[in-house]
């Protein structure tokens, strides 16, 4: 395939079934591999999207800075993004990130503004509003900016509908709401009976225990009644299916994705009896930047420690 | 068999820091009721003033959201185990290694 642009080489991911993975013979488990964009994430999708949107309001001009709270990977695409299209990016992350990450951003043109570490992704959220009301700074927000959702209704609902017409369930991580809202309404247009899962991690106590209520959040783009049904997994299984995924499948995906996939056979065995059919899961990245957990290499006990130490969703 | 309650750091406050309670089964709105006498204000912090589930709780049975299920209605039946869960921001942007 020949592109004018890398941008232009965003999307139209491949559909892998992975039979190994289906739990019944009347079933098929197919997952969408969104590490193959060109940065290695899903986040390349909803990166250009937010920055054509900033485009096309007028609200992005050249003089202004685009800047986001992040350290993953919707930084290192907006980062790649902002490169080609000509805008400075500044990603505003917690101060105790890893090296890795840090390095990550920086390799890709990023500036850094750190925000106290204690306080989390919310810290950083925080901090990157106060700095935004500042007129030289843009702001997409991608848990509040329309655009998240519609690069996923145009391009990944679009392409699952293209390459499997009959799907009879998605299932995905739930993080923005973004890849859910937009895939899922796209979906149930074309079948409304469509079941839209949601995967959603069990992060570590410590995770938990540095938050209050009055903390809790939930995206304004995320439309929670378009799910079917939302399963919590713990990182002990999403670990195991990340590597099933690699050696039975030869898939190296993200840690997330081991929890799409023990949510997809759950659906699974439910279609099973009602009948069959296919479905479709997205696995968000691939396992790069995963690497330092030792999710592959250690016992399965050190692994689920290393793994519930770091924000792996 | 009793029904095994989770009950998360936020709301340890309010069971005497304990992590575990064991409850009889029922409605997931029984359960709560259960909870409440035994911590009076328990109830407060879980559902809204009329009744229906706080906007930043979820509640699990067997890892299942009960959003999606029945609701206050889902049955709890021996054996079952129910988390109760903040929901806190997600995505991919929140891996940021901690203190390495």
């Amino acid at each position: 395939m020949k592109y004018k642009s890398i941008l232009d080489a965003i999307g139209q991911t491949p559909l892998v079934q992975v039979p190994s993975l289906s739990p019944a013979d009347n079933v098929r488990i197919w997952v969408k591999l969104e590490g193959q964009n060109p940065t290695g994430s899903v986040k390349d999708r909803v990166a250009l999207a937010l920055i054509e949107a900033g485009e096309a309001s007028g609200e992005l001009t050249k003089d202004r800075i685009v800047l986001e709270p992040t350290s993953g990977n919707t930084g290192v695409s907006l980062a790649m993004v902002c490169s080609i299209r000509g805008y400075r990016f500044t990603a505003v992350m917690p101060d105790n990130a890893s090296a890795e990450r840090v390095s990550l951003l920086r390799a890709f043109g990023a500036d850094i503004v750190y925000s106290e570490g204690a306080k989390g992704t919310n810290g950083s959220v925080a901090l990157a509003q106060e700095m935004a009301r500042d007129d030289k700074y843009h702001m997409p927000f991608q848990y509040g900016n329309e655009a998240n959702v519609t690069a996923h209704y145009n391009g990944t609902g679009r392409e699952i509908i293209d390459d499997l017409p009959e799907v009879k369930a998605f299932v995905a991580g739930l993080g923005t709401g973004g890849t859910l809202t937009g895939v899922g309404r796209r979906l149930k247009e074309h079948d409304p009976a469509i079941k839209i899962i949601a995967a959603e991690p069990q992060l570590g106590e410590l995770v938990y225990g540095l938050r209050s209520l009055e903390d809790g959040y939930v995206p304004p783009i995320f439309d929670p009644d378009i799910l079917d049904g939302k399963v919590m997994v713990r990182a002990r299984e999403s670990i195991a299916w990340t590597r099933a995924l690699l050696t039975r499948e030869g898939i190296f995906a993200g840690i997330s994705a081991g929890a799409v996939i023990w949510v997809a056979q759950r659906t699974a065995e439910r279609l099973s009896s009602q009948g069959g059919g296919d479905v479709v899961c997205l696995l968000a990245d691939a396992g790069w930047k995963y690497i330092s957990t030792e999710a592959w290499t250690q016992d399965i006990d050190t692994a689920e420690e290393q793994v519930e130490a770091v924000l792996w969703w | 068999m009793p029904v095994a309650v989770r009950i998360p750091t936020v709301f340890r406050k309010f069971t005497s820091g304990e992590s575990q309670v064991q409850v009889d089964p029922g409605t997931i709105g029984d359960l709560i009721g259960q909870l409440d006498n035994r911590y009076p204000g328990f109830k407060r912090q879980v559902l809204t003033d009329d009744g229906s589930l706080h906007r930043f709780v979820n509640v699990y049975v067997n890892d299942e959201d009960i959003r999606y299920i029945e609701r206050l209605d889902t049955r709890a039946t021996e054996g079952d185990t129910v988390s109760l869960l903040p929901s806190v921001a997600g995505g991919s942007d929140r891996l940021d290694d901690r203190g390495h």
